[in-house]
């Protein structure tokens, strides 16, 4: 027991020691590697890190910074809401899944970005577009992922409810989205990232504002380190979204996670 | 002791099976599960259902329960036709690992069909603490069902089933799964339980001594196609105990009895199946 405590402080720390090792080491390399580099494109990791508070200024957040984490948001909750409610009608009719399912396949098969000129046409070049456009590629994982986890609900537990008269609203709220939770998430987690790139190309293509707008006009006017501050800023913002994400994920999914220890030990 | 199931016995029965038949088609295979079934349950009634393997069981206690429609035949509780699961009955499946939900805690589980039943949150919480009290799983409220062991599962779908105050409970093949310890010990607690509450229980297990333990009446089903084989009035005394009962000359004599009858059902039926087999499409 005693053992397994002090085993258990090791561990932690043996795994911050882990978690943060990599990353340093190729801090570190990045860091050494461009120290004496004179290569206009390729700046110094020190140039990089001074101009990384002159260029993000309280300004710069409230004007590029926010609108593009806004837009993602909007377009990732619109995705959401309508991946995870048309993934569950097609997921628990099979009528509905027969017909459903080639055109599903053919529409997630179509890359996203190709989707920005078209979406354009229809919806201009505002906010609404680019939240279109993140909705429109973020919407496939999570739809199909909800499809697959709401047909594999346990054909006992849904005898159990029905048989105690869970059914409707109830059925759907406490058996069929629960039990679909581990695939609804994983589809969730698949389309956070497809949204980021999402967000990014969407205001490279007609914006007057935003992170990815950004980053192409320091890059059309040569300022370079800049350029490189916007997109280490980008590489964060996906950090602080994943790791957000799967606090989250832990929290709801604890019974999965637990489930799946249990029966991966006794196996 | 049940003097009472003598006199309702000449009234309305709690449940009335009558020439229940249920065909399973698809894929171009034919099954029938379940040939004609017909018999009586008496409210305050404990009846075990025994069968071999396969004979469909859980085929007539899904009808029963309304999970299932039946091809031909009705099943009536408390003289209501049943068309769908009805509101007084209760389930414990023979899968308990796949009946209790396992993103909730022991406690939810037994409370969420108190919910739908809209019960007020105190008298939920006075029959889930009774209930798991009465299993003797009051501790275990707070853990996931997956924390505990096969034996404590099978409690908690006991309890839920309690909890909801079901007239009539149907329990399939519950003990299957457990060692014999368990077993024993779960028997102990299905018999306590019913004769405190008074629940009137249609028990199935394909276990001989199991049947003749519990029950006050055992049902002989015949292997399939399904027909009852014989009813068997059990005339041990209610006071039963793993030690003296199983080794009474009477507990030997019956189960002797039964499983003669079983053997005999086997032996019965192969002829009549090959017949109906081949006139599968
Ligand atoms: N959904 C189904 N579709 C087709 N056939 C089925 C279905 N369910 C059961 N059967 C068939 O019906 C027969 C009876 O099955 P059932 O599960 O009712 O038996 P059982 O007596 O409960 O068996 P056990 O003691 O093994 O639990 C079997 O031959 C089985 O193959
Ligand atoms: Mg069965």
């Amino acid at each position: 027991m005693k053992g397994g405590v002090n085993g258990g402080v090791r561990g932690v720390l043996l795994r911050v020691f882990f978690v943060v090792a990599l990353p340093a080491l190729l801090v570190a390399g990045w860091w050494v590697a461009s120290d004496d580099s004179t290569d206009v494109y390729w700046p110094p990791l020190r140039t990089i890190l001074t101009t990384f508070p002159d260029v993000w200024t309280g300004d710069r957040w409230r004007d590029d910074v926010l609108p593009s984490v806004l837009r993602l948001s909007a377009g990732y909750a619109c995705a959401a809401v309508a991946g995870v409610a048309i993934g569950t009608v097609i997921g628990s009719y099979r009528r509905v899944r027969a017909v459903c399912e080639p055109v599903l396949e053919f529409l997630r098969a179509v890359p996203p970005p190709v989707l920005v000129p078209v979406i354009m046409l229809f919806a201009g070049i505002g906010d609404t577009m680019k939240i279109a456009v993140i909705a429109s590629g973020c919407v496939w994982p999570i739809l199909l992922n909800t499809v697959e986890g709401v047909r594999a609900v346990d054909s006992v537990m849904s005898e159990t409810a029905r048989s105690y008269g869970i059914t409707g609203v109830a059925r759907l709220r406490h058996v069929v989205l629960r039990s679909a939770s581990p695939q609804i998430f994983a589809g969730l987690r698949q389309a956070l990232s497809i949204g980021i790139i999402l967000m990014v190309i969407s205001e490279m293509f007609a914006a007057s504002n935003g992170l990815g707008f950004t980053i192409v006009q320091f890059q059309r006017g040569f300022a370079i380190p800049d350029m490189w501050t916007g997109i280490l800023l980008l590489g964060l913002l996906g950090f602080v979204l994943s790791v957000a994400f799967r606090l989250v994920e832990r929290r709801v999914l604890g019974w999965y996670h637990g489930l799946r220890d249990v029966s991966r030990r006794s196996s | 002791m049940n003097l009472s199931n003598v006199n309702l016995a000449k009234g309305r029965s709690m449940l009335d099976v009558r020439g229940l038949q249920k065909v399973y088609e698809g894929s171009g295979r034919r099954v029938e599960a379940v040939r004609d079934l017909t018999f009586t349950v008496e409210a305050g009634e404990l009846v075990c259902l025994v069968g071999p393997s396969g004979c469909g069981k859980t085929t007539l206690l899904k009808c029963v329960g309304g999970l299932l429609t039946p091809t031909a035949g009705e099943v009536f509780l408390g003289g209501e036709r049943v068309t769908g699961p009805p509101p007084g009955m209760a389930v414990v499946f023979q899968e308990y690992g796949r009946s209790l939900f396992p993103w909730m805690r022991v406690r939810e589980n037994v409370e969420l069909p108190l919910k739908q039943k809209k019960l007020p949150s105190a008298r939920r919480r006075e029959l889930v603490a009774d209930a798991l009290e009465s299993v003797g799983l009051t501790d275990a409220a707070g853990a996931y069902p997956w924390q505990l062991s096969g034996g404590m599962q099978q409690r908690v779908a006991i309890a839920r089933a309690l909890a909801y105050e079901p007239d009539v409970l149907l329990m399939d093949e519950p003990f299957a799964a457990v060692d014999a310890q368990t077993r024993a010990e779960l028997e102990d607690l299905v018999r306590g339980l019913w004769r405190q509450r008074g629940i009137t229980i249609l028990f199935v297990t394909h276990d001989i001594d199991e049947a003749v333990y519990l029950g006050e009446r055992v049902l002989i089903l015949s292997s399939s196609p399904t027909v009852v084989q014989e009813q068997l009035k059990v005339d041990l005394p209610a006071e039963r105990d793993q030690l003296h009962t199983r080794v009474a000359p009477r507990f030997a004599e019956l189960r002797t009895h039964v499983y003669e009858q079983i053997q005999a059902a086997k032996r019965g039926t192969p002829v009549d199946r090959v017949v109906k087999d081949q006139r599968l499409p």
